[in-house]
Formats: structure tokens, sequence, C-alpha cells
């Protein structure tokens, strides 16, 4: 099933199917590693609407919540 | 290609470009674990055979086509030609390219260095270096600018570096390509986490993240304690008593009290004694202020700043406080500024280049200028308003502290506009190495000893002069009604503030002749934190802000330190 970023539990996996957002987010996902067809892994959600960190290829990134909910991933449930 | 006259190292943040930098020149830069440390391009030289080029270490960026301030000016230098370094993150190959083939589709010519090489092994990752060669058509030499391995090679082969103007392709194309290449030329073994890895997650998790968080803020704050406190009693304190006293007592004697020499050199006796917190003589009061006072804490901080710099903690208590920071109208990446400007606000004010948008530059500049005290500060408040008693001193950090989220809050009410989110790479943990944290520790230190001790000195000079030629008495007396009905300080207090605007630690310094009552000082010691930066930041608030945003912080520092000066008369 796809679900947003923000739905994903800490340590769950799933495939990146879509990113919403302007050219510029996009692009600057894309060359942190973030893009469709990629593997991502989600390491933590902060209390209250606070950011996301994930892991994709080895590195770890901090995406804020708005953003997070911009970006579909397909999880195995 | 025969004549190399400028070279420009290009490549994602944190890859280590200035480690390399740092390399080729010699030159001594600020290298640390997180994105964005260099938000200035450095300039440095190299010597190529009878040649000299010139070196640019360009900031991190993801693209050519800029996103923030920071990689605006990357992408302009890399547009006015040279031939480019590609500093390519072994580690993270796949990623990195992408800046790589669009260099490749410029006409510049380029070189890769594959950086953080010995990181590869135990990462589990091959790379087929001679393989990526072919697929990019450009030299590729591996590198560790950390450890200095490969950089004569990268050196050797900068002539064979070649620009091929490849055609224009679009960001999907290039993915598919980096795709292809990627699975042709490295392997990835699997491998079992270690415990910096283990540690990794356990502090960027909430629940054990904070706790964490918590824990390294509280022993930062007692170890550059104790070991300031600990390098002025046993060191700074005894040199300056026990062989530097003597030797002055001897040049007052010879000068005579009451000479101009010995006024401005010794300053005033107290009680037949040189005070070196009271005389403010140049030798006595200028040297003791910055040298014994404010450089033990200085090293202590820079020190334990340098270590969690280089291990790599920052971006997560970024991500941490994001929460908190979104209130104040900045995201979290914003404390990295703050906690720079702990130090200096100069170096702190440079890394709000890091924020995207003009509304948080503004906020982060504004809270910066007037909120965070600079350790110069701090030493002297501690010093001074210490002695009677450390709760005074808390107090004032905690109402210095309370107004920095009051004016936040303000300000993310008022401005127009939202804060933006938090997008950052958290880089891995890395043992900080000895040789780099006391490299870079020294280069601070010195920076402060050649560019704050001069700046004292003029300071202590200056407040001579005025008292000499009584512009002080004159000054005091035109101010004497918002000193004494509104803040309730003696007319005399004007010398700290016009000094304030050379210098924090002098002006605090100044406070302590003046007898005042420790309400007084609390209270003056307050509003020499909020009335206006030094003179070296707000140059720099200038540069970076511009004069009209820089006015309005101004309008802003002047209201705050006004009302928190009667404020704090009244209730305390």
């Amino acid at each position: 099933m796809i679900i947003n970023l923000t739905q994903m539990q800490p340590g769950e996996a799933g495939i990146v199917r879509e990113i919403q957002g302007g050219q510029g987010f996009v692009r600057k996902l894309q060359s942190m590693g973030v893009r469709p067809e990629k593997k991502i892994t989600k390491v933590s959600s902060h209390f209250r609407r606070g950011p996301q960190t994930i892991e994709v290829d080895n590195i770890q990134i901090a995406v804020g919540f708005g953003m997070a909910k911009r970006i579909l991933v397909e999880v195995a449930r | 290609m025969n004549n190399i006259e400028k070279i420009l190292l290009v490549g994602n943040p944190n890859v280590g470009k200035s480690a390399i930098f740092s390399r080729l020149t010699g030159a001594k830069v600020i290298i640390s674990n997180y994105p964005g440390t260099t938000v200035e391009f450095t300039q440095g030289k190299l010597k190529l055979g009878e040649e000299t080029a010139l070196i640019v270490d360009v900031p991190g960026t993801y693209t050519l086509e800029p996103t923030c301030k920071a990689e605006d000016v990357a992408c302009r230098m890399v547009k006015e030609g040279g031939v480019a370094i590609n500093i390519v993150d072994a580690t993270n190959l796949e990623r990195n390219l992408h800046l790589t083939l669009q260099l490749l589709e410029d006409d510049i010519p380029v070189i890769v260095a594959l950086n953080m090489w010995d990181d590869t092994k135990h990462r589990g990752i091959s790379i087929d270096v001679k393989k990526l060669e072919e697929q990019l058509g450009v030299p590729v030499v591996p590198t560790c600018g950390l450890s200095g391995e490969g950089i004569k090679e990268l050196i050797e082969r900068l002539p064979q570096a070649k620009a091929r103007s490849l055609p224009v392709s679009s960001d999907a194309q290039k993915w598919e390509k980096i795709g292809k290449i990627v699975e042709e030329v490295q392997k990835l073994t699997h491998r079992h986490h270690t415990l910096l890895e283990i540690l990794e997650d356990l502090s960027i998790k909430p629940l054990t993240g904070l706790p964490i968080a918590l824990g390294i803020i509280y022993c930062a704050f007692w170890v550059v304690r104790f070991i300031g406190e600990g390098l002025i009693g046993h060191i700074f304190e005894p040199l300056f008593t026990k062989l530097w006293l003597p030797l002055l007592m001897k040049l007052s004697t010879l000068l005579g009290e009451g000479s101009f020499l010995h006024h401005i050199l010794i300053g005033n006796l107290i009680e037949g004694k040189i005070d070196f917190s009271q005389s403010f003589g140049l030798l006595t009061t200028g040297l003791y202020v910055p040298i014994a006072m404010v450089l033990p804490y200085i090293l202590s901080f820079y020190l334990i700043l340098g270590l969690l710099e280089d291990f790599g903690y920052l971006p997560r208590l970024a991500v941490l406080m994001d929460n908190f920071m979104h209130h104040l109208g900045l995201h979290g990446y914003a404390i990295i500024p703050f906690i720079l400007g702990l130090g200096c606000k100069v170096p702190g004010v440079l890394a709000t280049r890091i924020l995207e948008e003009r509304r948080e530059k503004f906020i982060a500049a504004t809270l910066l200028a007037i909120g965070v005290p600079c350790m110069a500060q701090i030493a002297m408040i501690v010093g001074l308003v210490g002695q009677r008693g450390g709760k005074y001193v808390v107090l004032i950090f905690l109402i210095l502290f309370l107004l920095l989220i009051i004016k936040g809050l303000v300000l993310n009410r008022f401005l127009k506009g939202t804060s933006p989110e938090i997008l950052v790479e958290i880089p891995p943990y890395r043992i900080p190495q000895v040789t780099a944290v006391t490299k870079k520790l020294w280069m601070r230190l010195s920076g402060f000893l050649k560019e704050a001790l001069p700046l004292v000195l003029l300071g202590v000079l200056f407040v001579n002069i005025l008292y000499t030629l009584k512009i002080i008495d004159f000054f005091a007396y035109i101010f004497a009604p918002v000193l004494t009905n509104l803040w309730g300080l003696p007319k005399e207090a004007i010398s700290a503030l016009i000094v304030g605007f050379l210098r924090k630690d002098v002006a605090v310094g100044m406070l302590g002749p003046l007898n005042l009552t420790t309400k007084q000082l609390v209270i003056g010691s307050t509003i020499l934190s909020l009335y206006f930066p030094c003179i070296a930041t707000y140059m720099v608030l200038i540069r970076e802000i511009g004069i009209k945003d820089t006015l309005r912080s101004t309008i802003i520092m002047l209201v705050v330190a006004l009302g928190v000066g009667i404020l704090l008369n009244s209730i305390l």
C-alpha cells in the first residue's frame, strides 16, 4: 500500500513512489538521494509533528513534517 | 591543457572539501563534520611546478542551480571558469555523481577526487576506480583529505583534467545514467552495525535522543567551566599575580603615580596597589581581561565545540531542537549559528547563510546579535558577577534566555511568512582526530589573540583618553536621565556602554570599578548584552542581511534594552 512518509513506522522500509511539490523541493530531495524507486528506511519520528529522519544509501536525512507528508512511499503491510 | 590558473574545489556539502583544500594549500581553514561549515569561499595558492595556481574552496552544493546563498556562491564560482576538482564522497557515490554529471555537461575541465576513501573499507563498499574513470571519461583519484592519502597523485594528474561538454540531459536521464554507472563500478558487502552506528540511531530517536542531548549539553557546560576555572586558578591568575605584578609595581614606581604614562599604562592605583580588574591601564587590566579572564574560557569552549563538531553531533541536536525552534520562526538547523555565536558572534552571523530565506535569516541574525552573549562576555560576567554569588550569574543568563525566546516568539508572530522546514543530511559519527581538533583550536585561539586582543587594548586606551579629556563626563551628563532614572545605574556607567560598541569583555569589566550594588551589576551586565552587538558583529550583520534589515534589527535592540532595563530596575 502507498502511504506518506509520516505514516511509516520507525524501522519500516519502503520504496519511494512519488514526491509531490515544487521543482526546487523535488530536485533538492533527489540530489540528497530521495527519489522514486529508491528504498528508504524510516529511522525516527519526532514528537508533535516534528522532523522525520530516514536512511537512504547509508545516509541519514532529516525531513520536516510537512515535507515528509509529500513523500509517498510504498510499503508491504 | 598547460596553464592552470584557477582550481575550484566543487562538491556536495560535507564531503571533505575543506580538508582537501587545507592539504593542497597548507592553509588553515575550519573543518567540521557537518554540512555547511564553509559558507564563504576561501582562497589559497598551490604551486604547480613553475606556476602558482589560485585554488578556491567553494561552499558545498547539491546542484549548479542554487537554492540558498551558500549554493549561489558555489554556482557563480563555477560559471567563472577554471579547473574543477570535483570532490566526491566515496561512501555515497550515487548521490554525489549527480553534481559530477552536471559539471561534465559544463565546459569546465574536471578531475574527480574520490574522497573519504578510507571510510569505504569498513563500510563494506568497494569501488572499481578504473571502471569509474572509463565511465566518466575524466581522471578519478581516490583520496583521504584527513590523512593526506592520494593528494600527491591528485596534484600530479591535475593537468589531465578534461572538459567533456556532454549534451545537456534532464534530471531523470542523469539518474538513470548514474544508476548504470554505480551498478557497474560499486559492490556492497553486508556488514554488522558498529557501536558508533548504534549510537547514531540512539541519539536521533526522540525517546533516547532527548536525554542524550540534555546529558551532552550538561556535560559540555561543566567541562567548559571546569577547564576554564582550572586554567585561571592554576595558570593564568598565578602568572599575573606572582610574575607580572611585581614587574608592574616597579614600573609604577618608576613612572610615578599621576603621570600621564602611568595613567595610560598602569592606570589608577587602588589603595596604593595595582588591582588587575580595577586599575584600567593598558598593561594591567588591558592584558588581564583578555588573557587571564577571557582566554581560558575561549580555550575550553572551543575545545569542546571542536570535539562536538568533528564527532558530528551538532546536526542531531538540530533535528531534536527543530520543534522548539519553529516557535521562534526558525528551523532546527538554525541552532548551529547560535552555538557558534556562543563562541563569537562574527562566525555565528556568517553561519546564518545556511538558512534559506530572508525572514529566517533576519530572525536568526537579530536573535543572535542581541540575545546570545559571546564567550568573552560570558567569561567576564562569570568573573565579575560570580564574585557576588553564582545565583546572580544564573539569573542574568536566565533573563537573556527568556528574552531570546520572547523575542523569537514575537518576531515569528509579527513578521509575514512562516518558518521553512528542515531538510538536512545527518553525517555519520566520526571519532575526532587529535591533530585536527588541536589545529582547529589553535586557529580559533590565534584568531582571538590577533583580532580581539588589539581591540581590547584599543578599548582600554580609548576609555583612558576619553576620561582624560573629560568626554566621558559630557556623555554621562547627557545620558544621566536614562541611566539613573530609568535603569537605576550611576551615570558613570555610560563609559561601559560606550566601550561596549568596541568590545563586550572590556565593557563588562568597566562595571567593576564603579562600586555597583549587586542589583545594578545584574542590570548593567544584562543591558550590555542587549543594547548593541560589538562593532565587528555589526559590520558582518550589515554585510549579511543588508542595511535595511540591520537598521530594523537595531531598533529592536534599542527598544528591548531600554524596556528590559526599566523592567529589571522596577522588579529586582
